[in-house]
């Protein structure tokens, strides 16, 4: 049985741009999928067929068991959309906003004004309820975002790039009202050029690039594909870069890469912490001076590009201008 | 619980009237919600006034006098000929507002959140139209003082003044579809705006709003006696008692049905706009 989300071969062409390619999804109930890739990946234009404002040209989708091509207008009654492009109108008040959401979900004046009450409260917007939404912080406002898609405690709910934009602390607050939802058994799905939003936040990940999903698999999943564990080194001075490399050599599994410029040295290996006090005491021996060594286990950063042969954030052109 | 079971019991829980009863909610729902803006942004309804009574002021002193209508250069009746003119030029600019509003609306994403939600389609539109109709209401209010100040009176009896102002809303309403389906192509609010004004010069201009239009060359007589515009300004003179003693009534059908001209144009202005744009809302992307 497929999951609460489901997407098959999706394709969908803006002018000569292939925004996606056969983009398939499978996210099964209660769980977070995380879209990671770059801005221009398709990982908005997903969400925009997976939420009825766009049409495939190709493909099937559903959600929460629901045809989205054939019943759209069921489909909105149990999604919640939230992030970049769900905004609010900054001219109504929160509580405004809300009790609008509320009426437009076809809940009755009574239920929308009591609704938007109780999320007011939840959401720790209660003091500024009856201030124009103008008025609010950058994290006021997403925190009134999220609480519009929640009005009716859908099933499913989407949320584009739910951080974007917001200083650490209130992405950190964001974060944990989504680990909220979530063990309240709410399926989601999120897209983010965050790694770490997608490690933190999701079950499974699913890369996408040029309009496919070119990798999928859990955060640990994905990180072991990378390969394991590297040891980098920062030599102090330009001369004991040759030095450095052949020990590095000895006790690493494969080549190793020399950044000059930074006097980096970088190699593969199996043997965690015992291995890189061996590598220490034998580089001290052969008097090289470090600057900084370390243990790095593969980041979401470094899988990323290990699949797609760039980082996630170099594509500066913004999502966004694609319709 | 299944995600089936848990959807079917909250898909659509179909309320009080069906259909069009969801319809009429979600409409008023968004034009409650733009009485509210324009309550807080009150500017745009000072500055949408504050043309028009330039207008009423300007050509009133300084055109009245210089034009004839009637056959007569007095200014008090050119000050009564024009001011049908000027509430009908200025109910078209309801077309600005609605396109500048939507084109708003889906610029900082409102319309994708509204498009996710399961409201009735062609609500955003209708309630758009309809708050612009509330403000075209209250501006044509004040507009009539001002010209009641500077010597406009009604002669036929304030039912047939009525209907004249009746006409003029449902121009206004019209041209607020228009406006629609402007604001959802250019999609920036500076366009909607620029590009909801400029047209509406020759249009209220190539009209028998403020002269006569026996005077014209040819060409632009005939425009003007079938522009849309001029039907709604000829129905409101005739309406308001406004047509000077002596005033040729031209030829063409709508110069002399000007009532039943202007209802037919207002009414297929809004059947053609309003489904082309709900149409392109449909498809709208922000």
């Amino acid at each position: 049985m497929p999951g609460a989300i489901y997407a098959e071969g999706l394709v969908k062409v803006f002018g000569e741009v292939r925004a996606l390619d056969g983009v398939d999804l499978d996210v099964p109930e209660g769980t977070v999928l995380g879209l990671l890739g770059p801005n221009g990946a398709g990982k908005t234009t997903t969400v925009r067929v997976l939420t009825t404002l766009v049409r495939p040209e190709r493909g099937s989708a559903s959600v929460a068991g629901i045809d989205v091509l054939e019943h759209p207008d069921a489909v909105r009654h149990s999604i919640g959309v939230s992030g970049q492009f769900a905004a609010v109108d900054e001219y109504l008040t929160g509580r405004e906003n809300l009790r609008m959401v509320g009426r437009l979900y076809q809940l009755d004046g009574r239920q929308a004004k009591k609704r938007a009450g109780e999320l007011l409260d939840r959401f720790h917007l209660a003091d500024a309820a009856d201030r124009p939404a103008k008025t609010y912080s950058g994290g006021m406002r997403r925190r009134l975002d999220l609480a519009a898609a929640l009005v009716v405690s859908p099933p499913v709910m989407f949320m584009d790039e739910p951080t974007t934009g917001l200083d650490p602390r209130n992405r950190q607050q964001l974060w944990e009202v989504i680990e909220e939802l979530v063990a309240g058994g709410t399926t989601l799905l999120l897209t983010t050029q965050y790694l770490e939003e997608a490690d933190r936040l999701a079950h499974d990940i699913a890369v996408v690039d040029h309009g496919r999903v070119i990798a999928r698999g859990t955060s640990d999943q994905l990180k072991a594909r990378t390969g394991g564990e590297r040891v980098e080194v920062v030599v102090h001075r330009r001369e004991h870069i040759a030095t450095a490399g052949e020990v590095l050599r000895r006790f690493g599994d494969g080549a190793t890469a020399v950044e000059e410029h930074t006097r980096r040295i970088t190699v593969p290996v199996s043997g965690g912490a015992r291995l890189l006090a061996e590598i220490i005491r034998e580089l001290d021996a052969h008097g090289v001076e470090m600057d900084d060594i370390a243990l790095r286990r593969p980041t979401l950063d470094d899988v990323f590009i290990a699949l797609t042969g760039h980082a996630a954030e170099a594509e500066e052109e913004r999502e966004g201008t694609v319709p | 619980m299944t995600v089936a079971e848990r959807t079917a019991r909250r898909t659509p829980v179909p309320r009080r009237g069906g259909a069009v009863g969801q319809s009429v909610r979600d409409s008023l729902v968004i034009a409650w919600r733009n009485l509210i803006r324009m309550v807080r942004i009150p500017e745009v309804v000072v500055f949408a006034l504050i043309q028009p009574i330039m207008f009423v002021v300007l050509f009133s002193y300084v055109f009245g006098g210089s034009i004839a209508v009637g056959g007569s250069t007095k200014p008090s009746l050119y000050r009564e000929f024009l001011m049908a003119g000027i509430f009908a030029q200025t109910v078209t600019f309801a077309t600005a507002g609605a396109g500048a509003g939507i084109a708003d609306d889906m610029h900082k994403g409102l319309v994708d959140r509204f498009r996710s939600l399961p409201m009735a389609r062609g609500a955003v539109l209708t309630g758009r139209t309809l708050a612009d109709l509330v403000q075209t209401a209250l501006t044509l209010v004040v507009l009539a003082v001002v010209a009641v100040i500077v010597g406009w009176r009604i002669h036929d009896g304030v039912l047939r003044a009525l209907a004249g102002f009746a006409l003029l809303l449902l121009l206004g309403y019209a041209f607020s579809w228009i406006g629609a389906l402007i604001g959802l192509s250019v999609r920036t609010p500076e366009a909607a705006t620029s590009g909801g004004l400029i047209w509406l010069f020759p249009l209220t201009f190539i009209s028998n709003a403020f002269v006569p239009s026996g005077n014209m060359p040819t060409v632009l007589r005939v425009i003007a006696e079938w522009n849309p515009f001029s039907a709604t300004v000829q129905a409101a003179r005739e309406l308001f008692g406004n047509l000077p003693p002596g005033y040729p009534v031209p030829g063409a059908w709508p110069m002399r049905h000007p009532v039943w001209a202007s209802l037919l144009w207002s009414v297929l202005i809004i059947a053609v706009f309003r489904w082309l744009s709900v149409r392109k809302y449909r498809s709208a992307t922000g």
